[in-house]
């Protein structure tokens, strides 16, 4: 799979790997010490990929397979906690088996990177996309960012770990990737060189709180009312630097790999002079533009967002981009039942961003995909209709492609 | 009929064989209490209640184990009671980790250590990896977590502190509380006398006999015999691979009595033979107090100092002493192995 086009001193070599190969590559240029691992669809490939470097002697290591999802969570904390770079991942109800351990890693402040590989939550059991497993740690502490091809899953791992351990954030990282659609598709992506990634990505050092008989420190003991506030304040800060730190990264990653990421909190695609505007976090991204090439080619003033970070989620920055249109449509790939005006979870967070915005588009919210359903090019189309018809009054909910009244048959209602 | 397990071979068949008398010649065991370091490595700054034995088997494990140690606590009194910001008793580095977490979080460090001493990322040295998880946090929430450790071969102890109930919250029962013993969750009333009527479960047989990497297994009570805790400790450290032992923490609080007997009620715990002491060491079983030598003081002479067994009837007092009878008469390895006859090999 090789071919001259790569720049030889960045990239050692092209190769079709899926979106779970892609981030076992980076995992292993990172050179990670510790990684646990338990399975679950669909996020498995990454573990089952690192499980075969390390068989060949590709990777070095330390490689736990976990008793369940708490313990390889509690694992990659612990490990992150001696000062070793540290990997985990999980997928659906997996992630949340773990949250305990998710919510004290963040707490801890201790810089571990996963992958989720979204996944619909239990029950019924369903192993299609959903966002809401990621989503269930946007409160607490996590960097959570989407990839939505290979490559940037690849690039946005490095990313990840150059953002998580910079001495002014020392948060964790969620890499999250579509299940199925980016977990399982295979696409052409270009592997850099260990070289390339040490002159990115310098060495994990947890400097005065690493556990280590040279540095005797009690980490985490009992609070009270006595310093807790502090504490939480001394994350929400940490939250607010990391804005600085994901737009010096993203600088450096263009500069060390030639890459060409413009603003690292998400791409904006045709959105110069829209009037309308599509926001939405992962796949859904490839009918997106494809449905929004097409309307341009008729003359529909209409471009797509597609969001990277959604925390710290880039309110200012999405105020900025969309200062100029007259209506927006959320794409939610998540439900939140019963929130405000029964909208998704991003739609809400989309809509709190604009709520200070000077023009303060309509805003209408798209519930679809659900449990891996697809959304096709037709569908966004449907959506770009809806948004630009929406007069500010009625349903500011439709769901997309959902069998309505008793199930029978895909009745298409709502808006158009 | 049916063929029961067999004593030593029944260890055996289940885990590694073969002891050798050379195991701990690096262990620089205690011989007197002479021999025991004046440095405190757990000293003043936790906030424990007085005559608090859990507290004692964290000063005694850090003591045996020295400086060169890392060790994280699983939530419960020893992290609540022993911990409260800016007033830290740990000498050595010390992490909390969650309540089911402690074999986990074992894990963790020593993997992290390994990797990065492998790596030449720091200098390679013997640093002792040890967590401390409670009864309820190690022998029932955390038991597939500290399985899961014992499983791989790290070098690291995980120590079972069993103060007999979830302490930290206010005395609540756990699977390892007594049989008939009152807690917040099983009081005693007019209808049920005995709430609680579950017999304590065999936490550390069951690991031992369970994970094939484990060397080291023991039962242990702070002050008595004495040092024989610390030797332990030693032992496990020095044997290398995953370790556990299982202690017996009188509790004034939780077990209502004036903590100036706590040395006394660990003593009766062992001497009565509710609480048997051995290690299993690579699948050998040795007892450090052999109750099956001793004649056994009677059960009664330890529940009745103990304020949660105040309910008790005569009944209740010869029900406790025939399971103990039982268990030191009639098991295949008393206190280790079951019942003859509960488990057999089908014709
Ligand atoms: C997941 C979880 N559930 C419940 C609790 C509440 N809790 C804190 S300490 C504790 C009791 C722990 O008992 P044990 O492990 O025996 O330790 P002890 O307090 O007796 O020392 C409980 C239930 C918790 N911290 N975490
Ligand atoms: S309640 Fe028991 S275990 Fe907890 S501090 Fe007091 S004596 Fe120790
Ligand atoms: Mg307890």
């Amino acid at each position: 799979m090789t071919t001259e086009l790569v720049d030889r001193k960045i990239y050692e070599r092209e190769e079709l790997a899926t979106g779970t190969d892609a981030v076992a590559h980076a995992v292993r240029l990172a050179d990670v010490d510790v990684f646990s691992a338990y399975p679950i669809r669909p996020y498995t490939g990454v573990m089952d990929r690192l499980a075969k470097f390390i068989a060949d002697g590709k990777f070095d290591s330390e490689y736990i397979i976990a008793d369940g999802e708490h313990s390889q969570f509690e694992i990659a904390k612990h490990a992150s906690s001696v000062g070793a770079r540290a990997f985990a991942g999980s997928s659906g109800t997996g992630w949340l088996y773990a949250t305990e351990a998710l919510a004290a890693t963040a707490t801890d402040r201790l810089p571990l990177v996963a992958l989720v590989g979204n996944r619909a939550l239990d029950d019924p059991g369903a192993f299609g996309v959903e966002h809401n497993d990621a989503m269930l740690v946007r409160d607490l502490g996590w960097l959570i960012v989407w990839a939505s091809t290979a490559q940037e899953a690849l690039d946005t791992t490095l990313i990840a770990y150059r953002v998580a351990e910079d001495p002014s954030v020392m948060m964790p990282c969620a890499v999250a990737i579509d299940g199925g659609y980016l977990t399982h598709s295979q696409h052409i992506v270009k592997i850099p060189t260990k070289e390339a990634v040490q002159k990115f990505l310098p060495p994990y050092n947890l400097g005065t709180r690493r556990m280590h008989p040279d540095n005797p420190v009690s980490i985490a003991p009992q609070i009270n009312e006595d310093w807790g506030m502090e504490i939480r304040r001394q994350n929400w800060e940490a939250a607010r630097r990391a804005r600085g730190v994901i737009y010096r990264a993203y600088k450096e990653y263009n500069e060390v790999f030639h890459s060409s990421y413009a603003n690292p909190f998400f791409e904006e695609f045709m959105m110069e002079d829209a009037e309308i505007a599509l926001i939405g976090m992962g796949t859904v991204t490839s009918a997106a533009k494809a449905a929004v090439k097409l309307l341009r080619e008729k003359g529909v003033k209409v471009g797509y967002v597609k969001l990277r970070w959604f925390r710290p989620f880039p309110a200012e920055e999405l105020r900025e981009s969309l200062s100029e249109v007259r209506a927006v449509g959320v794409i939610d790939r998540d439900f939140a039942h019963g929130g405000p005006d029964d909208g998704g979870v991003l739609f809400n967070d989309v809509r709190a961003a604009l709520y200070h915005s000077s023009n303060r588009p309509q805003i209408v919210d798209f519930i679809g995909g659900l449990a891996g359903r697809e959304i096709s090019i037709e569908d966004v189309a449907r959506m770009v209709r809806i948004t630009a018809n929406h007069k500010g009054e009625g349903e500011l909910v439709t769901w997309i492609r959902v069998r309505e009244g008793n199930g029978a048959g895909m009745e298409r209602k709502g808006g158009d | 009929m049916a063929q029961g397990w067999r004593g030593k071979e029944a260890i055996e068949m289940a885990t590694t064989t073969g002891v050798s008398k050379e195991e701990f010649k690096n262990a620089k065991l205690y011989k007197s209490v002479h021999g025991i370091d004046m440095e405190e490595f757990y000293t003043s700054g936790h906030r424990t209640c007085q005559g608090c034995e859990s507290a004692l088997v964290m000063r005694d494990f850090v003591k045996a184990s020295g400086p060169r140690t890392v060790v994280t606590g699983a939530t419960g009194c020893m992290y609540v009671a022993n911990t409260s910001y800016m007033t830290t008793p740990w000498v050595v580095p010390w992490m909390h980790t969650q309540l089911g977490g402690g074999g986990a979080s074992a894990v963790g460090m020593a993997a992290g250590l390994r990797a990065l001493m492998r790596k030449g990322k720091i200098p390679d040295e013997k640093i002792n990896v040890i967590n401390f998880s409670g009864d309820l946090g190690g022998g029932d929430m955390g038991l597939g977590g500290i399985s899961g450790a014992l499983q791989t071969d790290y070098d690291m102890l995980i120590i079972i502190y069993d103060n007999e109930s979830a302490a930290n919250t206010d005395i609540q029962a756990t699977n390892m509380t007594p049989w008939g013993a009152q807690t917040t969750f099983t009081p005693t009333g007019s209808k049920k006398r005995i709430m609680h009527d579950k017999w304590k479960k065999n936490v550390a047989p069951m690991l031992a006999i369970g994970h094939p990497n484990c060397k080291y297994v023991a039962t242990a009570c702070a002050t008595f015999p004495p040092m024989d805790y610390m030797n332990k400790v030693k032992k496990a450290l020095s044997i290398g691979g995953p370790t556990l032992i299982h202690t017996m923490d009188p509790c004034p609080k939780g077990w209502d009595y004036h903590p100036r007997y706590s040395g006394d009620l660990g003593q009766l715990a062992i001497k009565t033979g509710i609480f048997p002491l051995y290690e299993i060491i690579k699948g050998e079983v040795n007892y450090t107090y052999d109750a099956r030598k001793t004649k056994r003081v009677p059960v009664r002479e330890y529940l009745e100092k103990q304020g949660r067994f105040s309910h008790f009837i005569e009944d209740d007092f010869e029900f406790v002493q025939s399971r103990v009878d039982e268990m030191w008469n009639d098991w295949e390895i008393p206190g280790v192995a079951p019942i003859k006859g509960w488990l057999s090999v089908r014709r």
